[in-house]
Order: structure tokens, then C-alpha cells, then sequence
């Protein structure tokens, strides 16, 4: 290493210029809320770095998939035994819940009053991730306005939901992911049709759980109960009836009025790949939309 | 050459940036990924001194709080890491002298930089994290830092000394 110029005071007059224009940004976007000045610049730099990022994950992908190469054909064969298994003991409740099914197939297609049969999936594939050192769940989607991405769409992946469109620029969007601190989604248990809300705690890793708060404080959760959506109107942020996660403990403590539950949610947030971005049927899109023929909930064919 | 120097700083800066996110994301521990960004800034604060390092870290910080998928309030990472680039350039005369002190720089970089981001998050409650699961990010932070160091640092450096000139290119 070459010696280092001789001592010299460095400009204090620049740290604080740049302090100043630092301070002033946060300010901004603080204020602004919304519609904040940054907005504008925030999309003009997510034009520029979404095709890189959909580059490098494009770079990346094969790489990562190199230790799925070296599976033994031992190993192999005990997964293929294993899903067999699964596969009869799934077709054996199939058939055994085909009466129940199809009665419910008959009450979804009595509710369908208006002509929407179904959820359109514009399919998309995750880039990027945000840093945990930003302490935000936030991800990159490849898909964008031009595929007919808007914010406040649901996202959903073959596990369940997903989370919401946050921001959507040209060729790419941003997720907000339900562990989000900021998430808030309203949830339905499925044994008993109560309402509850549930809130990402901010953590993606293993223990990338939800806080389950039900609306009704007399009535509690059964353990691996299933959560559905509940749904909004007009179907935005959330569609109803997606799977979000199933009850792994109940806490009720005397200080509050409702019961808490924690969540574990269907989809492995740390591995998320394949997404599909919920639109209404018809919608205008560059790539080609998945048509679910029937409400996903009875078919499962939105994947 | 001064066109050059700009270009070849921006892509620097936008492969650090990108790799972060979008390669960095499928080998995270619990969704922590090394910050190249930080490590090219402290690259440039070893080398080029603390004002070049400190208008490097606004870029690469802005680039950071506006590049997708960033939510957080615009401006928080560019003030840590102007931080970060003017503390590492001051000391730069007793780091930049062996590897054992440029990975001591690293280390104390990481730490004041996800610090000041993460005390800006409080102040600002966006979003309120509490201060027991920042401690919790902030060691794996350093020690992912650390690891890649070796990796990053010396090109960086070779970089920036290959287009640095003895006065100041901004």
C-alpha cells in the first residue's frame, strides 16, 4: 500500500452540506406522506434499477440451483416414495370430501351474483429482497404497469397469500410482504367463520410468524387452524379467501380485551420465487394472464 | 478520463447496490445480506480520504433508499453511510495500513452505519422496531460484513486508486 497523503483537515463545510441534503430528503418524505415529492424520483430510479435487478436475478437463478444438481438418486428415490404416499393419502380425503365439496362448489356458484367467475393471475418472479439491516419485508417483482400491476393487488404464490403491491413502476413492483411490521391483513378462522386482524411481526426467517388479534374476545382459536382472507371491498389491497397460515399457540392475557394467537404463515418467505399478482379478469397485460375458470378455493388451479 | 471516472463510479456503485438485493437475498441469514454498498464506501475512505468518501456514501445511500424494493422514508441510508465514509476517512491514516486494521474499519463501519439507520427508523417511527430485535440484526450485520470483506474491499480499493487522482474527482 502506498503511504497515505500527509494530514490534512478535512472540509467540515461538505459533511455538513451533505448532512443538510440528507435532512432535508427525510424531511421531505416524512412530510409528504402519500404523495411525496420523492415519489417522482423514487419510480425514475425504479425504471432504472428493475431491469438490472431482473438481470442479476436472471444471472443468478441457475446458480443457485446448482446444489439441486447433486441430489443423490437414494435421496431422490425416498422423495419420490414420500410424495406417493402423500399423493394416496390426499386422493383418499379427496374422495372421502367430495360430498362436502360439492356442496360448497354449489353455494360458491349461488354467491357468484355478479360475472366475475374467477381470480386472474398476472404470473411474476421475485428479483430482489430488501435487506433485514432496512428492517422492512419488502420485495421486487419483475412485473410491472406495463403487465398490469397496480399498487394495492394482491400477491399470492402456490402456499398462499403473499402480501399486497406497494409501489408499481414501469417494468417491476414492490411488495410489501404480510410479516411486514407495517402489514395489517383482516382474517378469517376457518373452523368457526370469525374475523380477526393479523400483523406481520418484521422478521422473514424461520420464526416469521403473525399476530392473530380476533375481533370477538370470546371466542378462541383452535391450534393449526386455518386462515383465509376476509377479503375487501372490491377486492383491493386483499382478495378473500386466500390461505394465509395456521394457529400454532393461543395466548390470552388479562390486560386485553381480545384473544392473541400467533401465526405460522403457508409461505416460506425466505424462498419466495414464482408470485402471482392478482387482476381482474381482462385486464390489459404484456405477458399472458392465468384465468382461473372458478373461485380458486374450490379448484386450486390458480398455480 | 473525468467522464470515465464517473461512469465506472456509478456502475460500481449500481453493481454493489443490485448484487445486494438481488443476488445477496437467496444466501441471507434470516434476511440479513452483507452491504456492499457500505463496503465500497469504506473501499473509498481508505483510499481517497473523507470527503470523497462522504459524497460517494450520499450516492450510494440514495441509491439504496430509492432503488426497489426500498419503503423506508427516502434519505436515511444516504445519511448513514455520509457518516460512515467521513468517520472511516478520518481514521483512514491508522487503517489503511494492514489488513488486520482495514477489517477493524469494516467492523466499526457496519456497526455505525446500521446503527444510524436503524436509530434514524426509531426518531422517525418508520417503522417503530424494537431496539431488542435491532440488537439482534446488528452482530450478524457486522459479522456478514466482515466475511465478504476480503472479497470486496481490495478490487474496490484497487479501483479507486486506479481512477483517483491526488486532488479530489468530485
Amino acid at each position: 500500500m502506498p503511504a497515505p497523503a500527509p494530514r490534512q483537515r478535512p472540509s467540515r463545510k461538505l459533511l455538513v452540506l451533505l448532512l443538510l441534503g440528507c435532512f432535508t430528503l427525510i424531511t421531505l418524505d416524512v412530510r409528504g406522506g402519500e404523495d411525496s415529492p420523492v415519489n417522482p424520483l423514487r419510480s425514475a430510479v425504479g425504471d432504472f434499477f428493475g431491469p438490472i435487478e431482473a438481470g442479476t436475478a436472471a444471472v443468478i437463478r441457475p446458480v443457485v440451483a446448482v446444489p439441486q444438481f447433486l441430489r443423490t438418486t437414494a435421496r431422490l428415490r425416498r422423495s419420490v416414495a414420500r410424495l406417493e404416499a402423500d399423493n394416496a393419502a390426499l386422493r383418499g380425503e379427496l374422495a372421502t370430501s367430495s360430498v362436502a365439496r360439492n356442496r360448497a362448489a354449489e353455494l360458491d356458484g349461488l354467491l357468484a351474483t355478479s360475472d366475475r367467475t374467477g381470480y386472474s393471475l398476472v404470473p411474476a418472479r421475485v428479483v430482489a429482497m430488501g435487506p433485514a439491516q432496512s428492517f422492512s419485508s419488502t420485495v421486487t417483482i419483475d412485473a410491472g404497469t406495463t403487465s398490469g400491476v397496480y399498487p394495492d393487488l394482491t400477491v399470492l404464490n402456490n402456499d398462499g397469500l403473499v402480501g399486497r403491491v406497494l409501489r408499481a413502476d414501469r417494468s417491476t413492483s414492490t411488495v410489501l410482504l404480510v410479516v411486514d411490521r407495517d402489514s395489517v391483513v383482516g382474517g378469517r378462522l376457518g373452523s368457526n367463520m370469525e374475523l380477526g386482524f393479523l400483523r406481520g411481526r418484521g422478521t422473514v426467517g424461520d420464526e416469521g410468524k403473525l399476530d392473530l388479534e380476533l375481533a370477538d374476545g370470546a371466542v378462541t382459536p383452535g391450534r393449526s387452524d386455518v386462515l383465509v382472507t376476509w377479503g375487501s371491498r372490491s377486492g383491493a389491497p386483499y382478495v378473500s379467501g386466500v390461505p394465509i397460515g395456521t394457529v400454532t399457540s393461543v395466548v390470552s392475557s388479562p390486560s386485553r380485551l381480545s384473544r392473541q394467537a400467533a401465526i405460522r404463515p403457508f409461505v416460506d418467505f425466505t424462498a419466495l420465487d414464482l408470485v402471482g399478482v392478482v387482476v381482474d379478469p381482462g385486464t390489459a397485460s404484456d405477458r399472458t394472464l392465468i384465468e382461473a375458470g372458478t373461485p380458486m378455493r374450490s379448484t386450486g388451479e390458480e398455480d | 478520463m473525468a467522464v470515465l471516472r464517473a461512469l465506472a463510479l456509478t456502475m460500481t456503485v449500481t453493481l454493489a447496490v443490485v448484487l445486494q438485493v438481488a443476488a445477496f437475498g437467496h444466501f441471507s441469514y434470516d434476511g440479513v445480506v452483507p452491504n456492499l454498498a457500505l463496503l465500497v464506501v469504506v473501499a473509498a475512505a481508505l483510499v481517497r480520504g473523507p470527503e470523497f468518501a462522504a459524497v460517494l456514501g450520499f450516492a450510494a445511500g440514495l441509491a439504496i433508499d430509492l432503488a426497489p424494493p426500498a419503503d423506508h422514508v427516502a434519505g436515511r441510508w444516504a445519511l448513514a453511510l455520509v457518516v460512515v465514509g467521513y468517520i472511516a476517512g478520518r481514521v483512514r491514516h491508522d487503517a489503511g495500513t494492514s489488513a488486520v486494521a482495514a477489517v477493524v474499519a469494516v467492523a466499526a463501519s457496519s456497526f455505525i452505519g446500521t446503527s444510524v439507520f436503524a436509530i434514524s427508523g426509531m426518531m422517525l417511527g418508520d417503522p417503530g422496531v424494537p431496539a431488542a430485535e435491532v440488537l439482534q440484526v446488528i452482530p450478524v450485520a457486522v459479522l456478514y460484513d466482515v466475511l465478504l470483506t476480503p472479497f470486496v474491499l481490495p478490487p474496490a480499493m484497487l479501483l479507486f486508486r486506479r481512477f483517483g487522482s491526488r486532488q479530489v474527482a468530485y
